[in-house]
């Protein structure tokens, strides 16, 4: 007797006693799938950009140098970890960078006003982390929304409320250990540099290596079928945009230490760059499909990209128009790649998908 | 049975639309008595209709994007950039002959440097199997540095264009009503039959309910998602010529952040996001209520520093209660099918 469910569970006919079962959960090693791995061309991305950047400045390969480079997309970089963990579950959050705003304008109001520097920065990230729960209650609660719609109603009201309390005035006069929070090192290291290693370790064992991290990817793919696995969708979803909001809050921290000051229209843009690193990354915006490591490089690919393009004086609004291409572009590759080696998962989830 | 055609059935089908208008002109009358009766002059409506005007404009084209299930982040951007192409070129044939090119020659470069915008979005989306709220993201910020280049960081100013043009969207006045008010109208009329009676109109709603039926009944879907992104951008590049004529400036920073009204008017005036619904007067009343807070707010005293969190309280407002609303239909068809 034999019984295929799928391909997945075969029950062997030549050992009719034992029945024995082999679930077949690892998928045996395939040459081509190695190296056609999305991680290998952005790894090459990354080579050119570094290249190309080292032809036009001489000192840009020195560690100092990079360490600085490093320091300039800091704020981006800690973003783009729980927003891998959104565009996994297949939805989006555009409120990050109002998130960012408000949390860091609290900070500065609050120090303002006489609260010393420590709880007010406890508050910027209690702020933060409210404004993620706003997004997660509102999905969880209102099903039919849909996360653009409900992150972006978070956009206008974040920063709304920011510019409620600061106005167009800047807050600063923060003392001075708070400016060596964005520009400090240890040793040669900045300390944002550290502190974006150690959250790239947590984000990539809770992504990959937890129970948690399995579900958003089971998320991602099915909503429905997770539901009804038992997974906890709802607090989950919660419990993400939570993270979001908490880490949006931690970056508008840094950002305010490295200007030295607050205002409501800081970090005007940074939900399409951060969007941008993760969907370069090879995370699909369809949900549940992507790898940590991918998203490191396409950070530090875009970083670095515009980083060497400000040596080189290009105007920003040509990095605009680069980095929006490169947005484009990372999402039709792996559609060329699916519709010519024929990853049929793929092209049924994009069908399924686009019927919605 | 209410009847097709009477004045009750269509009291029935559109009573969120009859709400709306009511919701305006409660608000209309009740900033009109706070600010002093200032509001409800023909001057202050004629200033505010024509802000509405160019978003009502906007709102035709992408409640089209909406209602298959899309979105188009982009608007903003293609404004910018129809509005400064077709200005650049009016001023250098300024320059080159000394007189001017027609305003109807500006706008029609406009319009077809917004189709080809659209025709970008659309090939991307239908084409290339890009989602539209990533290919949209990112013409967002390319179009708006397509801008930046063309314009080399300089405006257009008012003495770079022609008094003709200029005319477009402050004089000419057909009973005294602006002449953007006008085409507006136009646009409203023609959309208003087009979404609801042509064939190519409804092919759009039975996309946006479900794009598999729609494929399976025949439908060319991709052709039809191509075209209401095209169709958006045509709206997009006329609306931004019309919104340079009007302020009498293009510059690359024009119409930033565009896209959030144009959308909140589409949410407001009942268009949902996640596609098949939405009715074109309804949108048009989203537009103006969404046009007249801008204008009353100011008008009302309330400093601009909190206008944009009241706005944002008021779309969140909206959602929700349409929400709640369109749950309570459903559970009431429900309850009626099981009582039959």
């Amino acid at each position: 007797m034999s019984l295929k469910s799928g391909g997945a569970v075969t029950v062997q006919a030549d050992s009719p006693v034992s029945a024995h079962r082999s679930l077949q959960n690892e998928r045996s090693f395939s040459a081509r799938r190695f190296i056609l791995q999305w991680e290998w061309l952005l790894l090459l991305l990354f080579i050119v950009v570094n290249v190309i950047n080292a032809s036009i400045s001489p000192n840009y390969l020195v560690f100092d140098n990079l360490m600085h480079a490093f320091m300039v997309f800091s704020d981006r970089a800690i973003l783009v970890f729980p927003m891998m963990m959104i565009i996994l579950m297949g939805d989006i959050d555009i409120s990050i960078a109002s998130t960012m705003a408000l949390s860091a304008v609290v900070m500065g109001v609050s120090y303002n006003v006489g609260l010393p520097m420590i709880p007010a920065i406890v508050l910027a990230l209690m702020v933060g982390t409210t404004c993620g729960l706003f997004n997660g209650v509102l999905l969880a609660k209102f099903k039919e929304l849909s996360p653009i719609i409900v992150t972006l109603v978070g956009m206008i009201l974040f920063r709304g409320i920011a510019s409620i309390m600061l106005e167009n005035r800047a807050a600063g006069d923060f003392p001075s250990w708070f400016r060596n929070l964005g520009w400090g090192y240890v040793g040669r290291v900045p300390i944002v540099f550290i502190f974006i290693i150690v959250q790239a370790l947590v984000f990539g064992y809770m992504i990959h290596f937890t129970e948690f991290g399995r579900n958003l990817y089971a998320i991602g793919n099915n909503e429905t079928a997770a539901k009804y696995s038992g997974v906890k969708t709802d607090k989950i979803r919660t419990i993400v945009f939570m993270t979001m909001g908490l880490f949006a809050a931690i970056s508008g921290i840094f950002l305010a230490s490295r200007m030295g000051s607050v205002r409501p229209s800081m970090a005007l843009g940074y939900e399409m760059d951060v969007i941008a690193m993760v969907v370069l990354g090879g995370v699909s915006n369809l949900g549940g499909k992507g790898r940590l490591i991918g998203v490191v490089i396409a950070t530090f690919i875009v970083g670095f990209l515009r980083f060497g393009l400000g040596i080189a004086n290009v105007p920003s609004q040509v990095i605009m128009i680069i980095v929006g291409a490169l947005l484009i572009v990372a999402v039709i590759i792996p559609n060329i790649k699916a519709t010519l080696y024929g990853s049929k998962w793929h092209k049924t989830i994009i069908k399924k998908r686009k019927g919605n | 049975m209410t009847k097709k055609g009477t004045i009750r059935y269509i009291c029935a089908t559109n009573i969120r639309e009859l709400c709306l208008f009511g919701l305006i002109l409660l608000l209309a009358f009740g900033v009109n008595v706070r600010s002093g009766g200032s509001f409800l002059t023909a001057g202050n409506l004629n200033a505010m209709f024509v802000d509405i005007a160019i978003l009502t404009i906007l709102t035709m084209g992408m409640m089209s994007v909406i209602i298959t299930g899309g979105i188009d982040l982009s608007v903003g951007s293609t404004m910018a950039l129809a509005g400064m192409v077709s200005t650049s070129i009016l001023r250098d044939s300024i320059h080159a002959q000394g007189i001017g090119i027609h305003p109807i020659w500006v706008i029609l470069i406009a319009i077809c440097v917004g189709l080809l915008a659209g025709l970008v979005n659309g090939i991307l989306i239908t084409v290339l199997n890009v989602m539209p709220i990533i290919t949209t993201l990112g013409t967002m910020s390319i179009f708006r540095g397509i801008t930046h280049l063309v314009s080399d960081g300089r405006w257009v100013l008012q003495q770079d264009m022609t008094t003709e043009f200029l005319a477009v969207a402050t004089e000419n006045r057909l009973l005294g009503i602006n002449n953007l008010i006008w085409i507006a109208l136009v646009v409203f009329v023609i959309n208003f039959y087009f979404l609801g009676y042509s064939r190519t109109g409804r092919k759009i709603y039975a996309i946006g309910n479900s794009e598999e039926s729609a494929a399976i009944s025949g439908i060319n879907t991709k052709r039809i998602t191509a075209l209401t992104y095209i169709v958006t951008g045509g709206m997009a590049g006329l609306a931004g010529v019309l919104f340079v004529a009007r302020f009498a400036a293009a510059q690359s920073e024009t119409a930033l952040g565009y896209e959030l009204f144009v959308i909140a008017a589409c949410v407001l005036g009942g268009v949902s996001i996640a596609g098949g619904t939405g009715k074109v007067h309804g949108a048009v009343l989203g537009a103006i209520l969404f046009g007249m807070l801008n204008n009353a707010l100011p008008m009302l005293r309330i400093s601009p520093f909190w206008q944009e969190a009241i706005r944002g309280l008021i779309i969140l407002g909206s959602i929700l209660i349409n929400a709640l609303v369109v749950r309570r239909a459903n559970r009431k068809v429900i309850e009626r099918r099981v009582a039959a």
